[in-house]
């Protein structure tokens, strides 16, 4: 692997790629994200689409993307992005494009359909080998229709389909492990408030072929409950407590980009969303956070001892 | 003439292989499974270009095969039955891309009671999808279909995918003498395939099948899909005197056999339209003036054309092979809004359920049905519809269920 050349933050790029004036909400920590991953990928991409909410940012007659764009359906995004490539391989081989006509085929879902509906087409595409980069933005519900749960949420938080007082009382999904559980090329998490983390993954990631998976963990004003203005403050503590841990795949490895030595209370992170008023009022809620907190510091101890 | 002896599987494949078809997105399903091993064989051996993938499921399979078409490539593939409907939500979505590609059913009845013999409310349920639909009764019709479902598919005027129907085990696994026709001609044909203004390329980005706001843009949309299809029938008939004159076979929006001066007329689609063909011969020896009518066009519907096949036509029974729950056969309710209103039509419309499941129709039955319609006449008035079922297979039936109650009661579970 080569060494990045993005050593620090004045060395993303400063040309941003994706056009503004988007539906999609203001703080929005996914498009934070796709913001920062268009512009190290750059615009020789075609995005195949699940149903969700970024689904509305190509409207007719508009797209804020200076490249390609598919909308395909909520489950099959995955599928879509194996008939471009192999229709691109074929036309390559044929000799009917040339390699500079040629795409990258990135896949651009949500939570819900990367944990749920359309997880078999995506084993299906790591089986088969696809050359494509899968991109989930995962906002821990969906989102879209005014975040019920879904396989991503986190255990307590309360969603439009768990409002009662101790949240959703499943725990959020493993979509890393399943997906290194297949052995693919390459597997990493991402959050946009953690650009510069993103950005040498992306790097990495663009210049690996087979199936390629971008986990970014998306804060949502509208679906946690909090002040548009708290996106990357949400995003740093989600670091630094390490709810959100940031690590790859690659070589067969996990390795951690960034391990907080020192981790800071969860409490501080869900505190600022109201998704997790309910363990703070109108009584504290001790076991539930130290539930949470429990869990955290098990995973941080599992990375420590392996 | 390279003629040889083949299932109607056997004639799909065939079929695209002659078309030159770049990619095939397949997934397995009874009764059409022949058609993708034999291409994936071909493919192996290398007697045939083209890449076929193995996707997880029918929907994933649709989806690629329309992201493919939107890149740029000759598509084909197949299914049957609950891998047509679990496909479903991308038959739209593909009709709506304005894709062309070409799609076999092997028609097989739906779940539950689960089944693998062939009726046709699988590929009823595909009627409003946007996809065109073109209905086969012989192996030699299946090749030539997908030949000639490729060239309506990619016509400027029309761009919108073409579903070929054949039946489970009646076309799929019967053998049958085809005649092959020569690849060069084929290619010629065919013809080279062109994206036009439709592709993802570097140089040329493109957003494709974006979200509409509001009632206004999506009317339009959908409307353009439907005058589309309704071109189709022009194309259709300019690509069918072609496909005549390069292969020496001719086939019409409609089959109509025997029906110049027939007074009753059965119309079905499918390869059971050669029961009633049989039926239509021995009647006519009986003296009775019948005739068929097969429609081979279902999407666009040949409305004008029946209308004038129909004309002075006194009773039509109509044979349906699908069952609308709670309403009835759906070519029935079909023709009955495509005459409705126009001059000098037939009177009586009977309907006559019949084949579900793979069910025989005897000739017996069809000499039933021009009884029923000669009454119907007489009277002035069409007969409520018919459910096509005789007491022996009645007794069948109760014969099983009184298997099934020994069976329980020796099992001591009353």
């Amino acid at each position: 692997m080569n060494e990045t050349i993005l050593r620090r933050m004045k060395d993303l790029p400063s040309t941003h790629l994706l056009g503004t004036g988007t539906p999609m909400c203001a703080g929005c920590g996914g498009l934070e994200a796709l913001h920062e991953i268009y512009d190290v990928l750059g615009s020789n991409t075609v995005f195949v689409n699940a149903a969700g909410c970024m689904t509305l940012l190509s409207v007719y007659p508009f797209t804020p993307f200076r490249g390609s764009w598919l909308y395909t359906a909520m489950a099959s995004a995955p599928a879509g992005a194996q008939g471009v490539r192999d229709a691109l391989d074929i036309l390559k081989q044929q000799g009917r494009i040339s390699e500079k006509e040629d795409l990258q085929v990135v896949t651009l879902t949500g939570d819900g359909s990367a944990y749920g509906m359309g997880l078999s087409a995506t084993s299906g595409t790591i089986e088969r080998n696809l050359d494509y980069l899968y991109i989930c933005y995962d906002n821990e519900g969906y989102g879209n229709t005014g975040q019920q749960y879904s396989g991503a949420t986190p255990h307590g938080a309360q969603t439009a389909t768990s409002q009662g007082r101790t949240g959703f009382p499943g725990y959020k999904k493993d979509l890393f492990a399943i997906w290194v559980a297949h052995q693919p090329a390459y597997v990493a998490t991402v959050i946009g408030a953690e650009p510069l983390d993103l950005a040498r993954k992306i790097e990495k990631a663009k210049t690996i072929k087979g199936p390629r998976f971008i986990l970014a963990l998306a804060p949502c004003p509208t679906g946690w409950d909090y002040d548009p203005k708290d996106t990357v403050e949400i995003g740093k503590l989600a670091v630094k407590t390490g709810v959100w841990p940031l690590k790859e795949y690659v070589d067969g490895q996990v390795v951690h980009t960034k391990i907080p030595r020192e981790r800071e209370p969860v409490e501080s992170y869900l505190k600022l969303q109201g998704r997790f008023r309910h363990l703070f009022e109108p009584v504290r809620n001790d076991r539930l956070i130290a539930d949470i907190q429990t869990r955290i510091d098990h995973y941080w101890q599992s990375v420590s001892e392996a | 003439m390279n003629r040889k002896l083949i299932t109607g599987n056997g004639a799909a494949a065939w079929g695209a292989r002659l078309a030159m078809v770049d990619y095939i997105p397949a997934f397995p399903i009874t009764p059409q499974t022949e058609i993708i091993e034999t291409l994936a064989n071909w493919i192996d051996r290398g007697e045939m270009q083209g890449k076929l993938v193995t996707l997880e499921s029918e929907h994933s399979m649709i989806t690629a095969a329309g992201a493919a078409a939107s890149s740029g490539v000759r598509v084909f593939s197949a299914t049957s039955s609950q891998g047509l409907l679990y496909g479903m939500e991308m038959l739209y979505n593909v009709a709506g891309w304005r894709v062309p590609m070409v799609l076999v059913n092997v028609s097989r009845g739906l779940a539950a009671p689960i089944t693998l013999e062939p009726d046709h409310n699988d590929v009823m349920a595909a009627r409003d999808s946007g996809f065109l639909q073109i209905h086969c009764a012989t192996c030699q019709e299946v090749l030539d279909s997908v030949l000639l479902a490729h060239r309506l598919s990619e016509h400027e005027d029309v761009r919108l995918p073409v579903l070929v129907n054949q039946d489970g085990f009646y076309l799929s696994f019967t053998r049958e003498p085809v005649d092959i026709p020569n690849p060069t001609a084929a290619k010629q044909f065919v013809g080279s395939y062109e994206e036009e203004n439709l592709a993802f390329r570097a140089s040329t980005p493109l957003s494709h099948a974006v979200a509409v706001l509001g009632g206004g843009p999506y009317s339009y949309f959908r409307y353009e899909i439907h005058l589309a299809a309704q071109q189709a029938l022009t194309v259709y008939d300019e690509l069918a005197n072609e496909f005549r004159d390069f292969f020496g076979r001719h086939y019409p929006q409609i089959e109509a056999y025997r029906c110049d001066d027939a007074d009753y007329v059965f119309v079905m689609i499918g390869s059971f339209a050669t029961k009633a063909k049989e039926a239509v011969d021995r009647l006519r020896e009986g003296g009775w003036n019948v005739g068929l009518m097969r429609p081979r066009l279902l999407r666009p519907f040949p409305r004008d054309n029946f209308v004038s096949l129909l004309q002075g036509k006194q009773a039509v029974a109509v044979i349906d092979q699908n069952l609308s729950m709670g309403m009835g056969g759906i070519l029935h309710t079909e023709l009955a809004s495509a005459l409705y209103g126009k001059p000098d039509m037939p009177a009586v419309l009977a309907s006559f359920i019949g084949g579900l499941g793979g069910r025989d129709i005897t000739t017996q039955e069809f000499f039933e049905m021009v009884t029923v319609l000669r009454k119907a006449v007489a009277s002035g008035e069409t007969p409520p519809p018919r459910l096509l079922f005789t007491h022996n297979e009645f007794r069948e039936v109760e014969k099983l269920q009184a298997i099934a109650h020994v069976e329980r009661e020796e099992l001591g579970q009353h």
